[in-house]
């Protein structure tokens, strides 16, 4: 106990800033973040959905619930069923084996719903593209709101992702949320 | 790179005579054709002489005026051993899975792929594929398959059922509940108790092999560092050997050297997160909070000295994309020194943690006398008494100059399989200090041209040993230069089955845990 407690203090918090969209930095996250409170109440939930990924988009998915993201810390939680997410994190190009599982998942969140896909194989099938195997980008399937580019996008970037698709939902999803 | 020099008497499976030739690649490596009795034997002298089967696959060269074959590669004392077995119409070949229980799900594979049938193969469930593409096999020239309409559903597998009072069963995933990647585990318990788990895998198997070849042979190492996104350095690099042996390119001494410092980089930042997650899985959350934080730092500066995170294409075709700066180089090294320090520092807690302890100790045991009959390699072959590391057992540049101490335990359970991953991350550390202080100066990069093979198909095959185990990448280019096959291994293959038995008689609430405890590929087995 006493060399965990010491190692704790010696560390300390390590969590840094969430990502500046803009220079004006602070002040426009935190608008996200109230943004956020506003619509979807206490929190925002993720169900993380691998389609056919090569787990690499998942390592910088996972990176974000360390110390230094610390996601956590701004009200953004995984959870283990897309019962109880607000949105889907979505990465791969879809696999033909995952079509329908993904399409479960997607059904299975309630509305109001956010779908992000994550990478470059979700934005636009990557290097597999389409076959008979892939269906190519997630939005060959589901409907997506944001898409995060990069092989795989860095943890900063996903988040960006997932804020900017928070910060969108009013003006786009509005007809659809019945608000 | 040159070839070994041949030398008869130490040619590999010398009582069956065959006719092998020695490839031109930095680990020894041999290559032959055989008939279906030479096929058989050639496996039973392999188990007998406690060697292993690396891989088998299916390959259509019928379309460069060849027939169909089917191959296997070996691990044997000497090297690697890769067989092919011309198959002719009938597309049929003896059945291994009785000399090497791990061939079973390779053979099925084999079966959905390349359309070539195990002749006596008990199980011939379809693995890889679901019954969702139709209308030609994915990697035989002719009919490209078609992906089924939108909205049909999975053919229905076969799970075995376990019957008897009191048994149900429990179904897991695809979507798993975590970020983790999709596969199917349907347990069969009785109270907390699992009597059987089976597993339904290839979810993510997206067509990477057919995926090969349509890209031209100097830019799918970019495709092979995607096999698996964790071993994206490992896959480039077994892809490179394979092409750079095939096309008899030479690559740079440093470039060998930055490779290998990457690699360990790999192999570090995946036992670093595992081992933070193997605590999480325990209920420490105090492990996972210190070790993502080690392997953030990791990726950080990675992402710095090497342009990319995880280090995607960064090794290519006749040698690597970035040399670090000095200054980055002495960086790297201060942050093994660091790494070292906090590293020692939590394994001090994780021993002394009695409830980490409790978890760890005789969960998910694989006896070592099962560990050899099935197959189990890699890391967690390691941990149950299986020592093979291509690092320490077939040294090649810059290895050879490194002298690795290889991680071995006896027990074969979660505990030895964290043992393993702080012994390796601290003999990596010590081997990134001298890859990074005394990697010899020079070039980082040549063409890579089809130099002296020129018209002429080309055959390589890639060996490394990745974080997981040895992956192998087999590679044909044909007279055109088009890549006629590419198959990559990883050694999920082996471990998977036997995850099936380590689970067995172990409380549910114990598998995250041990499945964490292996860590095994689902992209990279699923292709």
């Amino acid at each position: 106990m006493w060399h965990i407690l010491r190692q704790i203090a010696r560390h300390g918090i390590l969590t840094e800033p969430p990502p500046r969209i803009e220079d004006s930095g602070r002040a426009h996250i935190e608008r996200i973040h109230s943004d956020l409170l506003e619509i979807l109440g206490q929190a925002l939930t993720i169900r993380a959905v691998d389609a056919g990924s090569c787990n690499g988009c998942e390592l910088e998915i996972h990176a974000l619930n360390n110390p230094y993201y610390n996601i956590e810390g701004l009200g953004i939680r995984f959870v283990a069923s897309p019962r109880h997410a607000d949105m889907l994190l979505v990465t791969g190009p879809v696999s033909r084996h995952m079509e329908e599982a993904l399409k479960r998942a997607f059904d299975a969140t309630p509305e109001p719903k956010l779908v992000v896909a994550v990478g470059d194989c979700g934005c636009d099938g990557g290097i597999f593209g389409e076959s008979y195997a892939s269906c190519g980008r997630v939005a060959n399937v589901i409907p997506v709101d944001v898409v995060v580019p990069g092989c795989p996008p860095p943890p900063l970037d996903i988040l960006r992702g997932i804020l900017s698709a928070v910060r969108q939902r009013p003006e786009h999803r509005q007809g659809r949320a019945g608000r | 790179m040159a070839a070994p020099t041949p030398d008869p008497d130490l040619q590999p499976l010398s009582a069956l005579a065959l006719d092998l030739q020695l490839l031109p690649a930095p680990l020894p490596m041999w290559r032959g054709r055989v008939d279906p009795a030479q096929w058989l034997a050639a496996a039973r002298t392999v188990a007998e002489s406690g060697g292993r089967l690396i891989s088998l696959w299916g390959v259509d060269r019928r379309e460069a005026g060849g027939g169909m074959v089917a191959c296997t590669a070996y691990g044997v004392l000497e090297g690697l051993v890769w067989l092919e077995l011309p198959v002719g119409d009938v597309a049929a070949y003896p059945d291994l899975s009785g000399v090497f229980p791990s061939a079973a799900r390779m053979q099925r594979a084999a079966a959905d792929l390349s359309g070539l049938r195990a002749d006596g193969q008990a199980d011939t469930r379809a693995w890889l594929g679901h019954g969702l593409w139709a209308g030609g096999v994915p990697l035989q020239s002719g009919e490209i398959p078609v992906a089924a309409t939108s909205g049909t559903l999975p053919a229905d597998y076969r799970f075995v059922r376990v019957e008897g009072d009191g048994v149900h069963e429990i179904a897991v995933g695809p979507v798993h509940a975590g970020i983790i990647e999709p596969g199917h585990f349907r347990f069969s318990v009785v109270g907390e108790k699992v009597l059987r788990l089976e597993q339904h895998l290839g979810y993510t198997h997206k067509g990477i092999e057919r995926r090969f070849t349509e890209l031209a042979p100097r830019d799918a190492h970019r495709l092979a560092g995607r096999v698996s996104g964790d071993s994206t350095v490992a896959f480039a690099w077994a892809y490179c050997m394979a092409l750079e042996s095939a096309w008899h390119c030479n690559v740079p001494e440093r470039a060998l050297w930055l490779r290998a410092l990457m690699l360990e980089r790999e192999r570090v930042a995946n036992h670093l997160g595992d081992l933070g997650a193997l605590g999480n899985d325990a209920a420490l959350g105090f492990g996972l909070a210190q070790f993502s934080r080690l392997r953030e730092n990791w990726q950080r500066l990675s992402g710095e000295a090497f342009g990319h995170r995880l280090m995607m294409d960064r090794v290519v075709p006749g040698g690597v994309a970035v040399d670090p700066s000095p200054d980055l180089q002495l960086r790297l090294i201060q942050q093994c020194d660091a790494v070292e320090g906090e590293v020692r520092t939590l394994r001090t807690v994780y021993d002394e943690h009695a409830g980490l302890q409790d978890r760890f100790l005789t969960t998910g045991r694989v006896s070592p006398e099962l560990a050899a009959q099935l197959g189990l390699t890699g890391l967690a072959g390691r941990a149950s008494a299986q020592a093979v590391d291509l690092r320490s057992d077939h040294v090649w540049s810059p290895y050879d100059q490194l002298d690795v101490k290889m991680a071995t335990q006896r027990n074969g359970d979660v505990a030895a399989r964290v043992a393993v991953r702080f012994d390796e991350t601290l003999e990596s550390l010590r081997l990134m200090r001298t890859l990074c202080a005394s990697a010899p100066a020079g070039p980082t990069r040549v063409d890579v041209v089809a130099t002296g093979v020129a018209r002429a198909a080309t055959l390589g095959i890639g060996w490394v040993e990745g974080w997981r185990g040895e992956v192998l990448v087999a590679l044909e280019v044909s007279a055109e230069g088009r890549i006629v096959r590419c198959h990559c291994h990883d050694p999920s293959w082996q471990n998977w089955p036997v995850l099936e038995h380590a689970v067995m008689g172990n409380i549910v609430p114990d598998f995250p845990l041990i499945n964490k405890s292996f860590n095994l590929s689902y992209s990279g087995h699923d292709l």
